[in-house]
């Protein structure tokens, strides 16, 4: 038992010391915090403001299309084709064409640029005129444009799901988030458990192939070796995943503080145009501001998820996954004498990790499915599989059966490898086939 | 007393069998030479006898307990086949191997800077072995294998890959070690090094053993009883003079100077032919031709060879 712990502590320290672990849990959560952070800091940079001058035939839209920060229209009094022609001497950035006869159905509208306009501008022109064009025609034909916004208002809604248990207790469900830890969950298990058997496999051909392992088998046995190694890997990826939620949290909430100053200076701003604007359009403005309080939304929803019991059942299923593959990627390691020879026995091993991959896309779209239930099981795919269904809340005993048969399957496969293992370690210069593998199952030792 | 007695071991892989019925008792405190042709069954039997494979029957004792795993911090094992984690430093390998064979940290440190002084390889301590240059990296292999002072030193092919200095340093540490009680069991081709180094061997072919005992006893027994002589003299006169006591197996003759070698028969003594020749011819060699090892290595394998049907070289 000493032993063992002598090599855990060899493949951990080798592993921890080494420059490629510093670099890669130093860049993972940079990276990690950049694809939280990004998207805000890019929805917080302001594109450059648009001149566009409006040539309007029609004289329904003069002086009328609302501004915002982003475009400022000109109503210049030029005919089309003059305007056309000293586009170039002017500053502006756009013309925006509108023909006479566009009420009753005639030309489409025309935007002519220099530069190709951002698909942002495009969109708020169309959306804004079919608009206007909208509640002009709709006053035309006498109608009440207050009653449509009232009906409008009022026919707003949002689905808020609840789940009722049996106690007659109803909780609040939040499907996207659960969509979202589930399957991040399920990620991360797929990334740890490929990430660490190739350094397991790698670890094993490493000894092989530098011949140190007939002087290390002088003094322990090969499933000392085996299990040693394997139990080192696992630690250094616990060690690095620990690492990481350091690091990113830590790294998230320092950015996010800096950014979240600027956040409120916006908002404040965006309130007081709104307020000075006050057309159709502060609907879309207001919904701006309401996002903060969607954020307090969705962190009451985080809550109302079983926190600790899912991070339990993530680290369980974490580690049975690892250990049931990597066992697998160490006989594949111990077979062979050189990397390529690793593809034709890597490809059984891989493809029930991708497959369950795959079927995790399904598995989110409906997690009570009966394929859901048996992939859910079956120890190949169940590390992936449970763990994309577990938010969404899973009997106690489909849990327990599928944690027992998982356990169950890293003892098979640990056991097979093992047998392989001993003897594959020792055999160098022939390429061994399927067939052979299957022998070495049934040697003495 | 034997400190390792491995009986009837007999060894099967898939398609051939390695060792059958092979059974050697290796006596304390002596120098064992385990010989053979590659393929033989020689780094099998001695995986065995490190507990890295098991027999398919068979026993062995180690000082006549049975061989345990507790056994194996009395063994030391430098194999044919050797290296080291090549991105480890030199110092903190060494001490892992040695904390493998059972020895307190404390303890191997102090070890291996003593031998790491003797060596001269002490500058080293926190070199990558890939820095480490073949030579450099044999003595660290080495130093791992003895440094846990076992009982029994077992060596497949030590001289192999070892330039003729360092197996020099060898040599003399493995006599050095034999001195202060350990035994040591060594496999080689270099039939050179077994007459110098070693008490007892076992020749082992065709994974069966054709030939064991001590050396002294093995070269008396396939001696032949022919002599070596040198001489001035009439050849003729030569001939006569040994008269029916003795046989010449072949000569050369330049002028006056003699060359021969003569067989004796039946009761013949040298001294008997000595005093027979002495009246016709000046002396100036006589000796007796006892075979080298490696003659009776060739004859044994290739009369072993010649009753089989194919030849079991596998290189």
């Amino acid at each position: 038992m000493n032993k063992i712990l002598l090599i855990i502590k060899r493949e951990y320290l080798s592993r921890v010391k080494k420059k490629s672990f510093i670099i890669m849990t130093i860049l993972g959560p940079v990276l990690m915090a950049g694809i939280m952070i990004v998207p805000i800091w890019l929805a917080m940079q302001k594109p450059d403001k648009q001149n566009i001058e409006v040539i309007d035939e029609s004289f329904v839209f003069r002086g009328l299309i609302p501004e915002k920060k982003f475009i400022h229209f000109d109503y210049p009094e030029i005919s089309f084709e003059k305007a056309q022609e000293g586009f170039y001497d002017t500053d502006y950035d756009a013309i925006l064409y509108i023909p006479h006869n566009i009420l009753e159905g005639g030309k489409a509208l025309k935007l002519f640029y220099k530069k190709q306009l951002g698909i942002a501008t495009e969109e708020y022109v169309g959306n804004t005129l079919s608009k206007m064009m909208n509640d002009v025609l709709l006053t035309k034909n006498n109608v009440d444009l207050n009653l449509i916004k009232d009906a409008e208002e009022s026919s707003r809604f949002t689905v808020l799901t609840e789940e009722l248990e049996a106690t007659g207790k109803s909780k609040k469900t939040n499907t996207g988030l659960y969509m979202g830890i589930g399957f991040g969950a399920g990620i991360l298990i797929y990334m740890f458990i490929f990430m660490y058997g190739v350094q397991v496999m790698r670890g094993v051909m490493e000894e092989k192939t530098s011949r140190i392992v007939e002087v290390i088998l002088s003094s322990v046995k090969p499933f000392q070796l085996m299990m040693g190694k394997i139990i080192g890997v696992a630690f250094v990826g616990l060690t690095q995943f620990l690492l990481w939620v350091i690091l990113t949290f830590t790294l998230y909430s320092v950015a996010t503080v800096t950014i979240l100053k600027n956040i409120d200076m916006k908002q404040i701003q965006q309130k007081e145009e709104v307020m000075k604007v006050g057309s159709a359009l502060n609907y879309t403005d207001m919904k701006a501001i309401q996002q903060p309080n969607e954020v307090t939304k969705l962190w009451n929803d985080f809550k109302s998820v079983d926190i600790v019991s899912i991070l339990l059942c993530f680290l369980f299923y974490f580690l049975a996954g690892y250990l049931l593959y990597s066992a697998l990627f160490a006989a594949v390691g111990s077979a062979v004498d050189n990397e390529a020879d690793t593809q034709q026995f890597m490809l059984p091993i891989t493809i029930p990790l991708i497959f369950s991959f795959v079927i995790a896309q399904n598995v989110i779209q409906d997690p009570q499915s009966s394929m859901a239930f048996w992939f859910s099981i079956i120890p190949f795919t169940s590390p992936i599989i449970m763990m994309v269904r577990l938010p969404f809340g899973v009997p106690m005993w489909e849990v327990a059966l599928s944690m027992g048969l998982l356990v169950i399957g890293f003892i098979f496969t640990t056991w097979l490898a093992a047998r392989i293992y001993r003897t594959g370690i020792l055999m160098y210069g022939k390429k061994v086939t399927w067939k052979e593998l299957g022998k070495w199952l049934f040697y003495k030792t | 007393m034997n400190i390792l007695s491995a009986k009837n071991i007999v060894k099967k892989y898939a398609s051939h069998t390695a060792l059958d019925d092979v059974t050697i008792d290796i006596p304390t405190q002596s120098i064992f030479g385990l010989l053979g042709p590659n393929g033989a069954g020689k780094t099998s039997l001695i995986r065995i006898i490190n507990q890295i494979t098991g027999p398919d029957s068979g026993e062995l004792f180690f000082e006549g307990e049975k061989l345990t795993q507790k056994h194996v911090e009395q063994i030391g094992y430098l194999p044919e086949e050797r290296g080291l984690y090549k991105k480890m430093e030199v110092g903190e390998q060494a001490l892992y191997l040695a904390q493998l064979k059972g020895m307190k940290k404390a303890e191997a440190k102090k070890k291996l800077k003593e031998w790491f002084e003797k060596f001269e390889i002490d500058a080293w301590w926190h070199k990558k072995v890939e820095e480490l240059s073949k030579g450099m990296q044999q003595k660290v292999q080495f130093i791992v294998t003895v440094l846990h002072e076992p009982k029994l030193l077992i060596l497949d092919e030590p001289f192999s890959g070892f330039d003729p200095i360092n197996a020099n340093i060898i040599k003399n540490e493995i006599l050095h070690l034999k001195k202060q009680g350990s035994t040591i069991l060594f496999s080689t081709h270099n039939m050179g090094s077994v007459e110098e180094l070693c008490d007892n061997i076992a020749l082992i072919n065709r994974s069966k053993k054709i030939l064991d005992g001590s050396v002294k006893e093995i070269r008396k027994q396939y001696k032949s009883n022919t002599y070596e002589l040198e001489f001035t003299g009439n050849m003729m006169g030569f001939t006569n003079a040994m008269w029916t006591g003795a046989e010449l197996m072949e000569h050369t003759t330049e002028g006056e100077f003699n060359r021969a070698q003569v067989k004796l028969l039946g009761k013949t003594t040298s001294n008997d032919l000595l005093q027979a020749i002495i009246p016709v011819a000046e002396i100036h060699l006589f000796k007796e031709i006892v075979p080298s090892m490696n003659d009776i290595f060739i004859s044994k394998v290739n009369e072993g060879n010649t009753i089989g049907t194919k030849s079991n070289f596998s290189e």
